[in-house]
């Protein structure tokens, strides 16, 4: 005798099972049309492998299972695919899916049915792959696909295998009924599918006491076989996996794991048998044993009806009296659900289809409070604490409910039979689970979605950067290139001066240019001349010697007009002196003298004193020379001007002495030199622009210019042997002369509202802050 | 050594504990330095709690940026998708009082949306892909676009910059896979007929 152990909680509801047992297990008439849902198992729908308008046959594969956790559904009969549409489920939702329907043609023709009389030699590889064409699911309820089942992994060796005939809901009587019809069937299919999981050392079949026949049969069919046939006392849920584990081995099923994990299979009796028929006579599972119970039914008995068959007809073969029924049950009374409508078809799992009177099965009462009476608690199979579930789903508080297990929780529905108070306790837990399973989904969902909103948003910031970096390579570049224009014509100065020399060096620039043009014309010009000569010369053709002279003359014409342009070109002063010109031009033309004067003196400041003397020298000779040259000519005209202008030269002779000693004193490095830039502008200013401003309006006096820069330079000779105080006592008594003329001269122009306002201004304050430093300088001294 | 220790109690007590607080000091020192948690963990809880919409309904630019701007003292209770649910797991998270959902920032809504593209009405202009916060949205310039469904988070984004409108936010159908049991009534809820006052206190509920 099998040693059994015990399941804790657990409840006797009211069996009725004897109301289904009365008649023996017929067939009923084929129905007009056939539902085949695409998704009557868990996992994956099937996929449709026939067209609408397409012949079947009986046995015909229709829907191919699509991936591993899914299964292929096949014809019940001959007949036409009228439809593939969607239906209502058998499901509590009642939602529609997606069905193939089937006219059948009444004929219930069926496909050759390969039979295969030595199945037990084939490799189990070959036996799963048939179970699972077939498209057998597990027939108690739950419709897992057995070929996954019929799979264990190879580190989880199965040592107990265990056949389900239990059958411990009320009312349900289709795996009794099996039993006793095919006990031989069923032996066959369990040794079949320990056979494929590996032979285990134990093969039981578990068959609750209230089964009498049928534990009789199966025993007598088993006799003589390694498998045991064991009865154990009726009690609700013993039938569920767990259970029945629990029961027959006294092990436990960890939570959060299957019964593979501890080295045991579970499979229904009417699945094994569907194993059987398929390896043994090829045929695919299209019909299974089904309760038809009921009080609002006039026949209450199994049958044995093809898949597809809707529940009304079944309904309509039994003398169903809709005035009676309190509601239509799919699956028993504990786990069953109220179908809301009969047009639903009978699938895999479709293990009784309850027709209650009100009198048999009422409608639930009213819920009250609850009143902890603990009932629940000791009826619950699984050991959990319902009432403590109840109140967590209640609030929705789904930490605390997975931290109490709910998904240990079977949905047997004892807790909701014992509950005094009429709590429908499953159906909270029920709802519990359905949101913490959608509540997973939406996890993986939003986590996926951070994953992708992260991808993106370092994807956009890498682009950014690029950009950003292309972009300081642009900037880049960018500057280089205006540097490289900058350095080309020399850096910019901010102010006027250096803008108005600026705007006069191109000009000097281009006059050079011009002065190098003009001398390569010349030259080109006369040696184009000369060639032309001596073609003339060497031509002994009249005509060509005419071309030629024409041609002579027009190039003598062109080198005369070269030579007269450079001849003007070069009567224009020195570049520097050019700029100088153009800059007092500038100022001149502005009637500005203190301007003048400053961008003189800035000008001067800018070049090395040594270049300003002899640029100062060169002038003079420059002027030296025309005066000679006007001499000449006065003396050639007997003019009476003939000794100023004697004088004159005499003075511009000492000038340039004075100068060319300066320039030499210059040049050796002395300590007086220092002081000689502030110096400078004082003593220098007025000197080279002299000429253009003073001397151009007297021509006839040119004297008083170089008596100016004679002037200037004995007090520039005067300064350089003073001591330096005294240098700049004298440097801040002139400078605060030139400030008072200048203030003088800005208050005319602001008075007369002139529009070198702002350069007297600034000459003002510029002459201001020279004034202050020279002050500065005099105080440091002192 | 030992005989001196137990002559000077309170000296060997000062030393038992200086060498005791050395001991642990060095453990916690180099705990510190070698088990150093980087980031803000609890900006990394916050963000597993909202519902990664991404749609900016709170103001900022996804769901990590409000997660840091709650770390940083913000209101929790601008999260329309997440609605009063998550609102509530944050309010336990942080050992708040949870407050209602701001309407300010948008209204819970019922159903779940996604986006759904009128293809023939597409013109190909990518600005809704630009939109799209969770790259939900395939297709190329001139080329019509498409929405990945389920990649869809149905944030809304993607509508307003549609210049031909043909973007419709579509209320996701349930099916037979997604179903889910519903919770009963409370008891208290429901009118019940057991006694006679149940009447009366039935019709007032």
């Amino acid at each position: 005798m099998t040693k059994i152990w015990t399941i804790p909680g657990g409840v006797h509801p009211e069996e009725r099972k004897e109301q289904s047992l009365q008649l023996p297990l017929a067939e009923i008439a084929l129905p007009k049309e056939l539902v085949f849902p695409l998704s009557q198992h868990i996992g994956a729908p099937a996929d449709p492998v026939v067209k609408v308008g397409e012949r079947v046959l009986g046995g015909q594969l229709i829907a191919a299972a699509h991936g591993i956790f899914s299964a292929a559904i096949h014809a019940s009969t001959s007949g036409t695919v009228s439809a593939i549409e969607e239906r209502p489920l058998p499901h509590p939702s009642s939602m529609p899916g997606e069905c193939i329907v089937i006219e059948a043609d009444g004929e219930d023709e069926h496909i050759a049915y390969q039979a295969c009389e030595d199945y037990m030699q084939l490799s189990k590889a070959e036996m799963v792959k048939r179970v699972r064409a077939a498209g057998i699911t597990g027939l108690g309820g739950a419709s897992f696909p057995t070929a996954v089942k019929l799979n264990p992994k190879s580190n989880q060796p199965v040592d107990t295998f265990i056949l389900n005939g239990t059958e411990c809901e009320p009312y349900i009587t289709a795996d009794d009924m099996l039993m006793q019809t095919r006990a031989a069937d069923v032996v066959l299919g369990a040794e079949l599918l320990a056979h494929i999981l590996g032979d285990p050392e134990r093969v039981v079949i578990g068959i609750e006491d209230n089964k009498p026949k049928a534990i009789a049969a199966v025993t007598e069919a088993a006799k003589g076989k390694a498998i045991e046939v064991v009865s154990f006392p009726t009690k609700y849920p013993s039938g569920g996996e767990k259970q029945l584990i629990q029961i027959l081995t006294g092990r436990e099923v960890p939570s959060r794991k299957l019964p593979a994990d501890i080295g045991v299979v579970v499979q229904n009796v009417g699945t094994a048998v569907a194993a059987y028929e398929a390896l043994r006579f090829g045929k695919p599972l299209i019909q299974r044993i089904t309760t038809v119970v009921g009080e609002a039914l006039d026949t209450q008995r199994n049958i044995l009806v093809r898949l597809g068959t809707p529940v009304a007809h079944i309904l309509a073969e039994h003398g169903f009296q809709a005035k009676r029924a309190s509601r239509l049950v799919m699956g028993g009374p504990m786990m069953g659900f109220a179908l809301d409508t009969p047009d639903v078809p009978v699938v895999k799992s479709t293990n009784c289809i309850l027709a209650p009177s009100k009198t048999e099965l009422p409608p639930a009462a009213p819920a009250q409070a609850c009143i902890r009476c603990g009932m629940c608690a000791e009826a619950c199979p699984a050991s959990l604490l319902p009432q403590q579930l109840y109140w967590y789903a209640q609030a929705e508080d789904f930490d605390r409910l997975k931290a109490h297990n709910i998904g240990d929780c079977i949905e047997c529905g004892a807790c909701s039979f014992v509950c005094p108070s009429n709590i429908p306790l499953v159906q909270y837990y029920r709802a519990a689970k359905g949101t913490l399973r959608q509540m997973d989904i939406e996890r993986q969902k939003s986590d996926r979605s951070r994953q992708r909103f992260e991808f993106r948003q370092e994807r956009i910031a890498r682009a950014e950067a690029e950009k950003e970096a292309k972009r300081l390579a642009r900037k880049k570049a960018a500057e280089k290139a205006r540097q490289q224009q900058a350095d080309k014509p020399g850096a910019a100065k901010a102010d006027v001066v250096s803008a108005a020399l600026a705007s006069a060096k191109p000009k000097a620039i281009s006059a050079e240019d011009e002065l190098a043009k003009l001398q390569r014309a010349v030259a080109s010009a006369q040696n184009r001349l000369e060639k032309l000569q001596q073609k003339h010369d060497e031509s002994e053709d009249a005509a060509q010697r005419d071309k030629f002279s024409a041609q002579l003359k027009q190039a003598a014409l062109r080198l005369q007009e070269a030579q007269a342009k450079l001849d003007a070109r070069q009567a224009i002063p020195a570049p520097a002196e050019a700029v100088a010109g153009v800059a007092a031009s500038a100022t001149t033309d502005a009637n500005d003298p203190v301007a003048a004067a400053i961008a003189r003196a800035q000008a001067k400041m800018s070049m090395p004193p040594a270049e300003k003397l002899q640029a100062n020298i060169d002038s003079l000779q420059q002027r030296l020379a025309k005066a000679e040259a006007k001499l000449a000519a006065a003396r050639a005209n007997d003019g009476d001007t003939v000794a100023a202008l004697q004088a004159g030269v005499d003075k511009m002779n000492e000038k340039i002495a004075a100068a060319k000693q300066e320039l030499a004193a210059l040049a050796a490095p002395t300590a007086a030199t220092k002081p000689e830039p502030a110096a400078r502008p004082t003593a220098a200013a007025p000197s080279p622009a002299v000429p253009p401003v003073k001397a151009a309006p007297k021509p006839e006096k040119p004297d008083a210019a170089s008596v100016a820069i004679a002037k200037a330079q004995q007090r520039a000779a005067a300064l350089a042997s003073m001591a330096p105080r005294d240098k700049l006592h004298q440097q801040v008594k002139s400078l605060e002369g030139r400030l008072e003329k200048a203030l003088e001269r800005l208050a005319k122009a602001e008075a007369d509202n002139d529009d070198n306002l702002d350069a007297f201004r600034t000459g003002v304050e510029k002459t201001r802050a020279r004034l202050q430093q020279a002050r500065a300088e005099l105080e440091s001294e002192q | 050594m030992i005989q001196f220790l137990l002559d000077n109690p309170f000296l060997s007590a000062l030393v038992a504990l200086v060498s005791l607080a050395v001991t642990f000091g060095a453990v916690l020192g180099y705990a510190a330095v070698q088990f150093k948690v980087e980031g803000d963990p609890i900006v990394e809880q916050l963000d597993a709690l909202l519902p990664q919409t991404q749609c900016g309904q709170c103001g900022y630019p996804g769901c990590r940026p409000y997660a840091q701007a709650i770390a940083d003292g913000d209101a929790i209770n601008k999260c329309p998708p997440g609605g009063q649910a998550t609102i509530n797991t944050i309010a336990d998270l942080l050992d708040v009082e949870a407050p209602t959902l701001d309407e300010e920032h948008g209204e819970e809504s019922e159903v779940k949306k996604v986006a759904y593209i009128r293809e023939d009405e597409c013109i190909g202009c990518t600005k809704c892909i630009q939109a799209c916060p969770v790259d939900a949205i395939l297709g190329a310039a001139k080329q019509m676009h498409t929405v990945i469904a389920s990649e869809c988070t149905g944030c809304d984004l993607c509508v307003e910059p549609c210049p031909v409108d043909c973007i419709d936010m579509l209320p996701v159908e349930s099916t037979v896979s997604d179903w889910k049991w519903h919770k009963p009534e409370p008891y208290y809820q429901r009118a019940s007929n057991i006694i006679a006052s149940d009447k009366t206190s039935g019709a007032a509920a």
